[in-house]
């Protein structure tokens, strides 16, 4: 069986500085894989390239079966590829029940997505409290559960979740990688970019660590979260 | 012998006009940040579009009847020129600095009245544009003239329908989306290409409606019209705040009522006869842009933009 995501030897460059120098890997379908790594490593480069928001300079993206080859980016989502950026980026100016309508922009099924967004308020309670607020106005942690919601409207095939905790409270993050832990075992299947190699690795079937625009070590998350110099470079110990 | 209420209907009229055609730019501008400075020359040619319409028109044939095929013909030359405009002028500098689109909207003015003064026949002078004969109506103390009562009923009709666009239909609510986050918007599966495409053409087609008001009330269309209404209806834009369609709406009926009352009364004020009457209206609009963008930076509707993260 192929995978759902196959990347290959894909490389990215702003200009003339290439931020993702040839990384090859892939997600099957059910896994969890996370990509860490410090800032500057290419991890968003390559989550945005791979959604269609940047154009890659070489390489191949084979996603359920189709190489993603100049596939602008608003059908790269009607294909089942869900994009949760860097940063949140939900819409300040709508309410949050609008935002996650946004989600389901390409879907036609009402009775569908008002269960979704149901869906959505039974995994973020908060969300449901608030739903006819501006979404800026709710806190960072908020607006992650936000930004996670909306992914899901699509009823993607793969979830690709950016830096989910950046910026979080110790207890917010909890609860975001608990619900992280919460969709693996519905069965989504999740590209995640973290900073915080230690929840990533801790969930993650394969685990891939960048470097300056390069994979340098790959492996399942336990045996990274249990290598000595990914617990050394990343999880802070001499 | 100036009326309040006269002052007050011909500042409405005015300020309908220049609101429509406001609409255009805020909702460019609030897309893909351009001030399409060749919305003026849109507005033009659409004028231009329903007088040939007319003028093709068997004689005989009731201008009240001609009027909605007269529209027609307006929107469809001024969406073709402002579509094709986005399409081969400004989208291949979306990424570009921002004053290379700015000139070449500068350009794009220049050529279109050019083009016009030179391809349209006897567009050298104005061209008369047909008039509703009649008495006006008198309302509230006011005179109307039978073909303002276009640009009243249009102005008020295209705005409930591109309010309902906007927050009712799914295209409307992906160009909401578009203005606040464009590469968020794309990944919802928004095409965000065909949106602006949308906003160009609905701004043009407005900027049509409006034309055929000023033909009405004006009784002529000429190449050089744009200019001077595109850049009151600019002001009014930037007066409601920009981005904002009801604020380009508010603008406009502002402006319009500001220079009316303008033209009207400030020659009354002792020591302030020199400044009165119609030559001074320009000046009192233009000085009322500079007193609310000294008070109030963001437009009268207008939003901070702090929110844009």
């Amino acid at each position: 069986m192929t995978a759902l995501l196959e990347v290959e030897d894909l490389r990215v460059a702003y200009g003339k500085i290439e931020a993702v120098k040839g990384i090859s890997f892939s997600v099957e379908a059910g896994q969890v894989v996370t990509l860490i790594g410090t800032n500057g490593a290419g991890k968003t480069t390559t989550l945005r390239t791979l959604s269609g928001l940047l154009e890659p300079l070489a390489g191949t993206i084979t996603f359920d079966g189709k190489p993603l080859k100049n596939v602008p980016a608003h059908k790269i989502v009607a294909l089942g590829m869900a994009h949760s950026p860097e940063g949140r980026h939900i819409f300040p100016r709508m309410t949050i029940e609008d935002n996650l309508r946004l989600g389901a922009y390409l879907r036609d099924d009402k009775t569908g997505i008002e269960k979704d967004i149901q869906r959505a308020y039974d995994l973020f309670p908060i969300l449901g409290e608030r739903r006819k607020q501006a979404a800026g106005t709710l806190s960072g942690g908020e607006q992650q559960m936000l930004a996670m919601g909306r992914a899901l409207m699509s009823q993607p095939k793969l979830l690709m979740l950016d830096e989910p905790s950046m910026g979080l409270s110790p207890i917010m993050m909890q609860k975001i990688m608990a619900t992280i832990t919460e969709l693996k075992a519905q069965g989504t299947t999740i590209l995640l970019v973290e900073q915080n190699a230690q929840a990533a690795l801790s969930l993650a079937d394969q685990g891939h660590v960048m470097e300056i625009g390069k994979i340098v070590l790959s492996g399942t998350g336990q045996d990274l979260l249990h290598d000595e110099s990914v617990r050394k470079a990343y999880l802070g110990e001499d | 012998m100036h009326e309040l209420p006269q002052q007050l209907a011909n500042g409405l009229i005015l300020g309908a006009m220049y609101g429509l055609i406001a609409i255009g730019y805020t909702m460019v501008y609030g897309i893909v940040q351009l001030i399409n400075f060749a919305h003026g020359e849109i507005f033009m040619v659409g004028g231009f579009g329903a007088l040939t319409v007319f003028l093709a028109l068997p004689s005989g044939f009731s201008l009240l009847a001609a009027i909605p095929l007269m529209i027609i013909g307006g929107v469809i030359v001024s969406v073709l020129v402002a579509t094709a405009a986005e399409r081969f002028a400004y989208r291949p500098l979306r990424n570009a600095p921002r004053l290379a689109p700015l000139i070449t909207a500068i350009g794009l003015s220049l050529a279109l009245q050019q083009a016009v003064w030179k391809w349209y026949p006897d567009a050298k002078k104005d061209r008369s544009f047909p008039q509703f004969n009649g008495d006006p109506f008198h309302v509230l103390g006011a005179n109307i003239q039978r073909g303002d009562l276009f640009i009243l009923i249009a102005a008020p009709v295209c705005m409930i329908a591109l309010g309902f666009y906007v927050t009712k239909t799914r295209t409307g609510r992906g160009m909401q989306a578009t203005a606040q986050d464009p590469d968020t918007a794309k990944l919802m599966g928004i095409n965000t290409d065909r949106i602006i495409v949308m906003a160009f053409a609905i701004g043009a087609a407005f900027a049509a409606i409006a034309a055929v008001g000023y033909g009405l009330h004006n009784g002529q269309v000429g190449f050089r019209m744009g200019f001077i209404m595109g850049l009151k209806a600019f002001t009014a834009a930037v007066l409601g705040g920009i981005g904002n369609i009801y604020g380009a709406m508010l603008g406009g009926i502002v402006l319009g009522l500001a220079e009316a009352l303008a033209v009207g009364y400030v020659g009354n004020i002792p020591s302030m006869e020199l400044f009165g009457g119609g030559a001074w209206k320009d000046v009192w609009a233009f000085v009322l842009l500079i007193v609310v963008l000294l008070v109030r930076p963001q437009g009268l509707l207008g939003e901070r933009v702090a929110d844009r993260a």
